[in-house]
Parts: structure tokens; C-alpha cells; sequence
């Protein structure tokens, strides 16, 4: 095939590749609707370079001539270098310690003159690919949990970085990658411990601490109960019931709070605490000092304490004053006032639901939706383990990116600073998630080729 | 194996689509259920700006603006945009220093904020406005002017008719809810300006802007579809006539006392002058604070609307209305007589006493000559009529006599703050002497003394119903407004007021009476003939003491011309200034020929700069005047002296640091004010004030009463 010239439309899913610029281009209108004021003129500021919109433009057409490179390249060559690009990456992220440079708060840009690069963004890609490559070993007998560990370090390794270099939010993402590995056989008790830990946590945030060591009991006497015939049979399963309880209750009494006392900053537990609209001031009065100098230094003890869920509150009123059928197009008022911060970033979706009201953001989240499915539907007909994976991959971390986005917006999740693919402004993050997708769709392109 | 993966595939396919219903789910909860977040859009992001009409101007009765609006420019200030700004400039311009600046920046930014505008100097006047536009371009956006319409007075006359603007208080918002007002806003406080405020002033337009984050108003909200539009305030019709309030305000210059002029065929009020008054102008700029506050405190007043507060026994003036009532109550006739001893001794006690003596023939000479004994009998008749059975019930048709000459209680005029005056009751005097008092007890309200009370308003009122035989129009400056008298304002001034039928003849005497006062050869106001007009006039001269010691009288005088096809009814009151004739008297003459020939006859030109410069201050008020005076002089000077202790101590820090206390002592510094030798200490220089002020009233008084 290679030697007749690479023949992009070939086999090509046009519909992954429609529903891609349809969200960059409603992206740029949302970007422009952001920005642009009654008294600017248009093309001045589209062609000046001047303004996020036009920018944005330039990336798209970077991030084309990207996707069509891709398409042309052999597919071979993905699951060749996998392992160098992985390495690359790794490296990259060393690098930011030593080259890096800090862009609102996270140590995690390397600086290349014309763009910043956010190393922790782009190796999403590498981690999808290594993770395809180990899994479509035929060596790796992913049943044993030697194979399980290694995936599960592969996907997490970057996540360690991340957190080190400040970026939570990105490193969260990597928790995505248990998708793919669930799909490939990873035991269910992972994900169940996973998130039972997840939710004790939440709780433990939330619940009264003497209300919630009640709950563990009674859910404790509870199981007992109405596992009183297998307990009877087998005596470990009340002894792992107890055991249960007393590691829910030492997490719950001793790990949470050391946690968030100690180990995360006062800032982080913050805004985890805004999500649930509750206010947060570190119990250690030495931290309380430079809690209050923290946030001094951005601006937001004027207004009190309530500064913090200034985000959320601004993002749901935009989303919710765009009532049914929205404002209209640059009549936003929540968004012409520059009420929500960060709106052209990691808010984009609040310019959409305040001008286009519930059908236009319902609708954009379908577009998500029946991209993600169609990335399903096109992974599962992979003959090739490798593409199989890379594709849960991709369509796992654009979940992941869209669901959190989505709910941060609307106050379910916390502000965790990941924008939204393909519609947030900003280069590094447009074109990860072209590369990404422009790689599964040469994937399956040539799905009858078998990749290792 | 192949099952296995398939319901994991299809697990995650469900993960995801589950994920979305409930983004889907969340949304429609934030967008379609919840109607909150809305009006929390509108309320944080539409400002609603409220464009302030010009209020009404106001003509006077020829057609001439007397009540204006103008422009002044607040220069307001952002604090946010200050880099850059030229403050230097400013500051030179402003006559300001840099502490001064920063002071005002920082108290900008306490009342507004750093993104709103605040008025860093408000009410410029032209030559800071033209010296600051000039080099607007160099001190913007952190500076800018702003517009702001004032009120105007093209003859700066006729303060109290006018009244004064002022910004309303939230006892004001809290009973004007509803129509508009907010914080901020000015509304008329005293004269028409408060009465017909709400034709004056307009409807405000209101303007919907989006405004940002920091509160600035950005653009128009849906390209100002919802906007109303400002309606510009009412143009008033009055019946003031600028002229002859501007004569009466120079006539009554340097005097305390006040003068209304009424045409008694309307009603509508051709003057109304109070001395001392003070320019309306005053109450506008940027000194607006700063004069009222001064004027406030003033013992002359100025602010006080003596035309309608003032309560004054009404003197002789009164004996017309007596003499009308003894008509109606058949007790004299216009040919009754009374001997007249030099004073008056029915009661045994030869009080009230007389001016001169000899027999009044009938009631034409009782008036001419004023005579006290002639209307104390009448009185005394009148109340002790044996029809009513007792002096009570006789008095109490008397007040109702009185009530209907518009005596004793509130006229209703358009202009707020009247005063009722007193006619006295039975009671109150059952109250005072015991429920067996007679009518000897208060024969002094026979001639307008006692407790007898009334406003000049009431006066001139009562005298144009003198002058009209028997009716009136209640007294009102506003004659029309144009577009209609949409609210109801003028509709009781349009109201002829007749309480009962007196016939013609028993005015005709008493005109007669008051003719002969004018015109005849003996009558009290003589000298204030008017050539080619019959004016009838009525003098009085008023008893009055201060915390029960008697000061000197005050000059009353009551006129209406011509006798026929009254033109013009007036009162006039010049306190502490003598008998009614001398300088009261020529003040009316001299109003009335000049509303009725336009001008002031060659030979008597002379009189309006005698009485205008006629200087007439109670010595009770100058002695206030001087206790200011001194008491201002006292802090001037314990000003200076801290000063100086300032620099002393300073002098000596800097000479002597060795610490030799004698030289300390040694340079003292030369006083700038009277030199002395005694020593300054606040109590010495008390007293040489005290001494001074001594010395000085008596010298200053004498000059006063010389005219």
C-alpha cells in the first residue's frame, strides 16, 4: 500500500473526522464569542494574531496539517516508535524540572519560544501508545498481575510527574487509562477498591466524622447480617468484613485528614471543598497564614471567604440564565461581562450553554457522546490488539476530559483545570487531541493489518 | 472469552452514555427548571442608568425666565485608570496639594471603588472647566468632566419663592417610594420647587447597559430596546413680577422684615421679598455646603420665609377688618363717632393709649388718624353684644369674622412652610384669666396688640379682600402650567373665596377710611402720596419687646391701589424700625407706583436709594452678630497662637540644644493681628475681645438708628 502513495480517504471513518470539526469550529465560535465586543472590528482582529480566536484559527490549520501528516504516515510506524515516544515523553516531563517554567501556578511548561509545552498534555498520546504496544504483545499474558502492574505503571508513571510539577487536574487524567485496561481484562475489584476508596474519601470530606464512623458500623452489622449463612460456612469472610471496617474507619479517622491537612495544599482541599459549596480553612493555624497570604496574592479575600466558589457560581449562572432556548449569539450578558474566569479555557462550555441555551449545550453534548461511541463502535472492530487499546484509550481520555469538564461547569465536580477537547482555547491541548484522534482513525484504516 | 468481552464492552459503552444523561440531566435542571440563575445574570450584569431630565423653568408674569437651568461639569475621577495621568496638572489647576490628591483618590475608591467613577471636584466653575478641557486629552480616562444641570437664577432674585434643590434622604425614599427617587437624586426642598416638584421635575429616562465584571457599564442591553426616554420637566407659568420683587429686595436691604405684593382681582403673588434674603445662586455650586451652613447660622436668618412663618402682631393695620366687622355686626355705622381723650378709658386703666387726641367723628377720620380708643370701643361693642348672651360667645363670632378675612389659620398658598397666625379663642383666655374675664381684659386685640398674630401673607391677603369688597383668591405664585394642570396643583387657586355677603357700602367706608390715611390732610401716611394714583393705605406701628423687655417698634404698613379696580393689595413689616408711616409706608409707595406707572416718578427717585441704603438691625440681632463675630475672631486667634507655639517650640528644639531653658523665652514672635503687651494667654485675650466689643456696640448702634 505504502509504495502506491499513501491514499488517505481509504477506508478513512469520515464521521469521526466530521464530528472533529464540527466541535473545533463550534469551539472557534464559542472562542470568538468570548472575545469579541460590539466595538472591535472583525478582520483585523481575526488576521492580526491578535486576539484568542485568531489563534486559535492558526492552531486549527496547524493541527490539520498535523492530522494529514498522520493519515499519511504508515501505521506501522505508531506501533514501531510506541515505546521511543514513551521514553521521549518521560523524558520531556524530567525536563520540565530542570528547564520548566510556571504558568499560573503549575511548574509544568517547557518554553520553545514560539508556544509553551506542556509536556504532562502531549504525553497522553505516548501513554495510549506504550500502553497499546505492551498489551498487543503476544508475550504479555495480561491475565497474571505482573502484566497487570506494568500497565498500570505505564498509565500512572506520567501521573506521579504531573502531581509533583503542580497539575492535578492533568494527572487525574491518567487515571482514564483503567478504562482500556478494564476492557483488556483487568479485574473489576481494582475499580471496585478504586472507587469505594473514592467515595469513603468524598464521605469523609463531608459526613460528620462521628455520623460516618455510625454509617461504617451499621454497614458493617449490615453485611454481617446478610452474609450470616456464608459466615457460618466460612469464618475469613467475617474476619475480612472487620477488616474492611477497621481500614475504613482508620482512612476515614486518620488518613483523610492527615491528607488534606498535610500532604495537599490548602488550595487544592479548597477548591475540592468548593464543589461541594462548603468553606475551607486549613485546621492547622500555622497554615492558616499563608492560606490567607495565598490568597492575598490572587486577589481574592475581598469579597470574603466566599471568593473561591466565584468560579462555579459564575459558570452555573451563565449556563443557567441561558434558559431553554439560550440568549442568542453574542448576547450573552454573563459572558459580554467577563463574569467567568478562565471562560475562552477551561469554561468554553458555559459561552455555549448562555447563548444557545439547553438544546445547543444538550446538543454539543451529544456530538460528544456520539463521537465517543463511534471511537467504541470503530475500536471494537480492531483485529489488532494494539489499535483495540489505543482507541478505548483516546475515546477514554476525551471522556474523561468532557464528563469533568462538563460537570465542573455545572458545579458536580470540582475545578480541576482540564479543558474541554477540541473546544478550549489553547494549542498544546487542540493539537494532543488531534494527533490522537488522527492516529485512530489511520489505525483503523488499516484495521486488516495486523500491528504489534 | 469473546462474551467476557463483550459485556465489558458493552459495560463502558454504558459508563458513558450514563455519564452524559446525567450532564444532560444537570443541565436541563440548571436551564429549564431553575429559574434563579437569570435574574442572577440580570441583576449582576444590566445596570440601569437614569438619565436625569432638565427640570422646569419658570416665567414670570411679562414672559421673562426668572427660574433656569445651566450646565456645570463634575470632574469625576476612576482610580483604576490613573497611571499615566498628568496629576501635577491637576493638582496646579485645582489649587490642591499631592496629600490632598491621594486623600481624595482614597476616599473615591472607599465610596465607589476603583472602577467607578467618583466625583473628585463637583461643580466646577467656568474658568477651572475651561482651564481642565483644555487639557482633557492629557488627564483621561483616569479624570473626566461630567455633566451635571443645575438650577439658574437670571435676576438672582426671589430666593424663597424659588427655594432650594436638595439631595434627598432616606426618610425622603422611604415616603416617596414608588416614584422614582433614588440615592442621590435632588428634589425640591423649600419654595415651588418643592411644591410642583412633581411637574418640575420631569420624568427621568431610564437606559439598560451591560456592564462587566468590574461594573462598568459597557454597552447598551439589546440595543437600548427596553429604554424609556427622559421627559424634560414642566414649564411653569408664575405671577412674580421680577421687576418689583427686585425693587422690593433693594428697598429692603440691610432691614429684617419682609413684604407681599398679591394682585387681588387673581391672587397671584407679584412679590414676595423677606429681608434679609441671600442669592438663590449661592445654594448651587460647588460652595453649596459650605454657604447654607454659614446662612444657617446667621442671626439675621436669611434663610427663614418670614413672608409666611413670620408671625407679627398685625397693629393698626387690623382696625380696617374691625371696622368692617363692627359694620356686619351692626354695632357702628360709617358715621359713629368716638371722643378720644389721648387714650382710651373704658376700662378704667386709660389703656390703649393714643397717638394724638381729639374726637373721631366717624370711621373715615378713626382710620386717617389711626385712632386706638375709637376701635377698642368698637371691639368691646362687638363682643359684649347682649344677642350672644357672653363675652365667650361673642368673641367666638368675632374669630369667625376674623377666620373669614383669612385670619388665624393656613391660607393654602404654594409655597410650604405657612404659618397660621393666632386669632384667640375663649378658651384660651378662660385658660389665662379665669373663666369670669371680660372683654376689658383683651382690649388690646382691638388694635391688632395682644395675642393677636398674623403672617404678611395673611395680611396682604386680608387687605385684597379689602380691596375687592368681600372676596378672594387663595394667594399662589404659580398661575399655569404649560401641557396642563395634569396633577391638580392649581385648582384651588382658582377657587373664588367669598364666606358671606358684606354689601359694598361698608367697604366703601372703610377704603374711605384708608383713602383719607393717603390722601387726606391728616391721615398718618400723607407723605407717601403716589401723583395720578388713589391708593388706599392703612399704617401700623407694632409694640413688641424680646424675653419680656420692649424693643423699639415695628413699622408696618398695608396698602392697595387704585381705590378703584384695585391693581395691586400689599403689607409690609420693617421690624424694630419705628412708626408705620416712615419707613415701611415709603417701601409700599414706592412698590406700587412702580407696578402700576412702571417706573419711579423723577422726584421721588431719590427715596429708593435713601430707603435702600437704610440700615435697620435690631440691636438684639447685632449683639448675636457681634458675639459671632468675636467668637470667629477668638478661634482665628487661637489658631494663630497654636501655630506659633508650633514654631516657638520648633525655634527652640533648632536653637538650643545645650538645653539653657532662659533663651527659650527669648524670641518672641511679633502677632500679626492687634499689637498688645499682655501676654497671650487665651483668657487675656478673651477679655480684650470682650472689652472691645463693649466699646464697640454702642457706636455701631447709634450709626444704625441715625437714618
Amino acid at each position: 500500500m505504502a509504495q502506491h502513495g499513501p491514499i488517505i480517504h481509504k477506508g478513512v471513518n469520515w464521521i469521526i473526522i466530521w464530528l472533529y470539526i464540527i466541535l473545533v469550529l463550534i469551539g472557534l465560535i464559542s472562542i470568538f464569542s468570548v472575545e469579541y465586543r460590539p466595538n472591535m472590528d472583525f478582520w483585523p482582529s481575526i488576521t492580526g494574531l491578535e486576539t484568542n480566536y485568531s489563534k486559535q484559527l492558526l492552531f486549527f490549520c496547524i493541527s490539520i496539517v498535523m492530522g494529514v501528516f498522520i493519515l499519511i504516515t504508515d501505521s506501522k510506524f505508531f506501533a514501531a516508535t510506541a515505546n521511543l515516544f514513551y521514553a521521549l515523553g518521560i523524558i520531556l516531563l524530567l525536563a520540565t524540572f530542570v528547564v520548566g517554567k510556571s504558568i499560573g501556578g503549575s511548574h509544568s511548561w517547557i518554553p520553545l519560544g514560539f508556544m509553551n509545552l506542556q509536556p504532562a498534555e502531549t504525553c497522553k498520546i505516548f501513554v495510549a501508545l506504550a500502553l497499546a504496544k505492551f498489551l498487543g504483545q503476544t508475550e504479555t499474558d495480561f491475565r497474571k498481575s505482573k502484566a497487570q502492574w506494568i500497565a498500570i505503571a505505564i498509565a500512572l508513571t506520567p501521573a506521579v510527574f504531573s502531581i509533583l510539577q503542580n497539575e492535578t487536574g492533568l494527572a487525574l487524567v491518567y487515571f482514564a487509562f483503567f478504562i482500556p485496561l478494564y476492557r483488556e481484562g483487568l479485574p473489576a475489584t481494582y475499580l471496585v477498591v478504586g472507587i469505594s476508596l473514592a467515595v469513603l474519601v468524598v464521605a469523609a470530606l463531608l459526613i460528620e466524622p462521628n455520623t460516618l464512623f455510625i454509617i461504617l458500623s451499621v454497614l458493617a452489622v449490615l453485611s454481617v447480617y446478610f452474609l450470616w449463612t456464608k459466615i457460618k460456612r466460612n469464618k475469613t469472610i467475617l474476619l475480612l468484613i472487620v477488616a474492611v471496617w477497621g481500614m475504613a474507619i482508620g482512612l476515614q479517622r486518620f488518613a483523610v485528614p492527615y491528607m488534606f491537612e498535610q500532604i495537599m495544599a490548602p488550595y487544592q482541599v479548597e477548591r475540592i471543598m468548593s464543589m461541594f459549596e462548603k468553606d475551607y480553612v486549613p485546621q492547622d493555624p500555622t497554615k492558616v497564614e499563608a492560606f490567607i497570604r495565598e490568597k492575598e496574592k490572587q486577589g481574592k479575600t475581598k469579597d470574603g471567604e466566599k471568593q473561591e466558589n466565584y468560579n462555579v457560581k459564575q459558570s452555573k449562572i451563565a449556563i443557567g440564565s441561558g434558559g431553554f432556548l439560550g440568549k442568542g449569539f453574542l448576547k450573552g450578558t454573563v459572558t459580554q461581562g467577563d463574569f467567568v474566569p478562565e471562560q475562552h479555557t477551561d469554561f468554553i462550555f458555559t459561552a455555549i450553554a448562555e447563548s444557545f441555551g439547553f438544546w445547543g449545550s444538550a446538543l454539543v453534548a451529544l456530538l460528544y457522546l456520539a463521537l465517543l461511541l463511534t471511537m467504541l463502535n470503530v475500536a471494537e472492530r480492531q483485529r489488532s490488539v494494539f489499535s483495540r487499546v489505543f482507541a478505548y484509550s483516546t475515546a477514554s481520555v476525551i471522556f474523561f476530559h468532557v464528563v469533568v469538564n462538563m460537570l465542573m461547569t455545572m458545579g458536580l465536580a470540582p475545578v480541576i483545570g482540564i479543558p474541554l477537547p477540541l473546544l478550549s482555547y489553547g494549542g498544546s491541548s487542540l493539537l494532543t487531541f488531534t494527533i490522537m484522534i488522527a492516529i485512530l482513525v489511520r489505525l483503523d484504516a488499516d484495521r486488516q493489518v495486523v500491528l504489534r | 472469552m469473546s462474551d467476557y468481552n463483550a459485556f465489558r464492552s458493552r459495560i463502558i459503552q454504558i459508563s458513558f452514555a450514563a455519564a452524559f444523561l446525567i450532564i444532560i440531566i444537570q443541565l436541563f435542571n440548571l436551564q429549564v427548571l431553575s429559574g434563579k440563575y437569570s435574574r442572577m445574570a440580570d441583576d449582576q450584569a444590566i445596570y440601569r442608568k437614569v438619565v436625569y431630565p432638565s427640570r422646569g423653568i419658570v416665567y414670570d408674569r411679562d414672559g421673562k425666565v426668572i427660574l433656569d437651568n445651566t450646565t456645570l461639569f463634575d470632574l469625576v475621577v476612576i482610580p483604576s485608570q490613573l497611571k499615566g495621568v498628568d496629576t501635577n496638572f491637576i493638582c496646579r489647576v485645582l489649587g490642591i496639594d499631592t496629600t490632598e490628591f491621594r486623600k481624595r483618590v482614597v476616599n473615591a475608591i472607599v465610596k465607589n471603588g476603583r472602577y467607578q467613577p467618583s466625583i473628585f471636584q463637583g461643580l466646577l466653575d467656568e474658568v477651572l472647566y475651561a482651564r481642565l478641557q483644555e487639557r482633557i486629552y492629557g488627564i483621561q480616562p483616569g479624570f473626566d468632566l461630567v455633566e451635571r444641570p443645575v438650577r439658574k437664577y437670571p435676576y438672582e432674585a426671589a430666593a424663597h419663592v424659588f427655594g432650594y434643590l436638595g439631595e434627598v434622604d432616606p426618610k425622603f425614599l422611604e415616603n416617596h417610594e414608588g416614584e422614582g427617587y433614588r440615592m442621590g437624586d435632588y428634589t425640591g426642598m423649600t419654595g415651588i420647587e418643592r411644591s410642583y416638584e412633581k411637574v418640575l421635575m420631569g420624568e427621568r429616562g431610564i437606559q439598560y447597559w451591560l456592564r462587566d465584571k468590574m461594573n462598568r457599564p459597557t454597552q447598551r442591553y439589546e440595543g437600548g430596546a427596553f429604554d424609556t426616554a427622559m421627559v424634560a420637566g414642566s414649564t411653569l407659568y408664575s405671577t412674580i413680577d421680577i421687576e418689583l420683587q427686585m425693587l422690593g429686595e433693594q428697598l429692603m436691604q440691610g432691614k429684617i422684615g419682609s413684604l407681599v405684593a398679591i394682585d387681588p382681582q387673581t391672587g397671584g403673588i407679584l412679590a414676595m421679598v423677606n429681608a434679609p434674603t441671600y442669592n438663590p445662586t449661592l445654594l448651587t455650586g460647588s460652595q453649596r455646603r459650605q454657604q447654607f451652613s454659614r446662612m444657617y447660622v446667621d442671626p439675621t436668618k436669611p434663610l427663614y420665609n418670614r413672608a409666611i412663618t413670620g408671625e407679627y402682631s398685625p397693629g393698626s393695620t387690623f382696625k380696617t377688618l374691625q371696622a368692617v366687622i363692627g359694620m356686619q355686626e351692626g354695632v357702628i355705622t360709617d358715621s359713629s363717632g368716638y371722643p378720644c381723650p389721648g387714650r382710651y378709658n373704658g376700662c378704667g386703666n386709660g389703656k390703649p393709649g393714643c397717638h394724638g387726641s381729639g374726637h373721631s367723628p366717624d370711621l373715615k377720620s378713626a382710620i386717617a388718624v389711626s385712632c386706638n380708643a375709637y376701635f377698642a370701643h368698637v371691639f368691646r361693642k362687638i363682643v359684649d353684644q347682649p344677642r350672644y348672651g357672653s363675652v365667650d360667645s361673642g368673641l367666638t363670632v368675632w374669630a369667625k369674622h376674623m377666620a373669614d378675612f383669612g385670619l388665624g389659620h393656613r391660607l393654602g398658598i404654594d409655597i410650604p412652610g405657612e404659618r397660621p397666625g393666632l386669632i384667640p379663642n375663649s378658651q384660651r383666655y378662660i385658660k389665662t384669666f379665669g373663666p369670669k374675664w371680660n372683654s376689658c381684659n383683651i382690649v388690646s386685640v382691638s388694635i391688632g396688640q395682644g395675642e393677636v398674630n398674623s403672617t404678611i401673607m395673611q395680611l396682604s391677603n386680608a387687605i385684597a379682600m379689602i380691596a375687592n369688597k368681600g372676596w378672594y383668591y387663595t394667594p399662589h405664585v404659580i398661575d399655569s402650567i404649560a401641557g396642563g394642570d395634569k396633577f391638580g396643583l392649581l385648582t384651588k387657586y382658582k377657587k373664588k373665596i367669598q364666606a358671606a355677603e358684606i354689601p359694598d357700602h361698608m367697604f366703601e367706608s372703610v377704603h374711605e377710611g384708608m383713602d383719607a390715611v393717603v390722601q387726606g390732610p391728616s391721615g398718618t401716611g400723607r407723605r407717601l402720596k403716589i401723583e395720578g394714583i388713589v391708593m388706599c393705605g392703612k399704617t401700623g406701628t407694632v409694640e413688641n419687646s424680646y424675653r419680656g423687655k420692649k424693643q423699639r417698634d415695628h413699622s408696618f404698613f398695608a396698602a392697595f391701589a387704585p381705590r378703584q379696580k384695585p391693581q395691586i393689595a400689599i403689607a409690609c413689616i420693617v421690624e424694630n424700625a419705628g412708626f408705620g408711616g416712615v419707613v415701611a409706608g415709603p417701601i409700599v409707595s414706592l412698590m406700587i407706583e412702580k407696578y402700576l406707572h412702571d417706573t419711579i416718578s423723577k422726584p421721588r427717585i431719590p427715596w429708593i436709594e435713601r430707603y435702600s441704603s437704610m440700615k435697620i438691625i435690631p440691636p438684639r440681632v447685632q449683639a448675636e452678630i457681634n458675639v459671632q463675630d468675636s467668637l470667629r475672631r477668638m478661634r482665628e486667634m487661637e489658631r494663630l497662637q497654636k501655630s506659633m507655639q508650633k514654631d516657638k517650640q520648633q525655634a527652640t528644639t533648632v536653637v538650643m540644644p545645650v538645653g539653657k531653658s532662659k533663651l527659650a523665652a527669648a524670641p518672641t514672635p511679633a502677632l500679626p493681628a492687634k499689637p498688645t503687651d499682655t501676654p497671650f494667654s487665651p483668657r487675656g485675650m478673651a477679655s480684650f475681645l470682650l472689652k472691645d466689643d463693649l466699646y464697640d456696640l454702642p457706636n455701631r448702634q447709634r450709626s444704625i438708628f441715625k437714618v
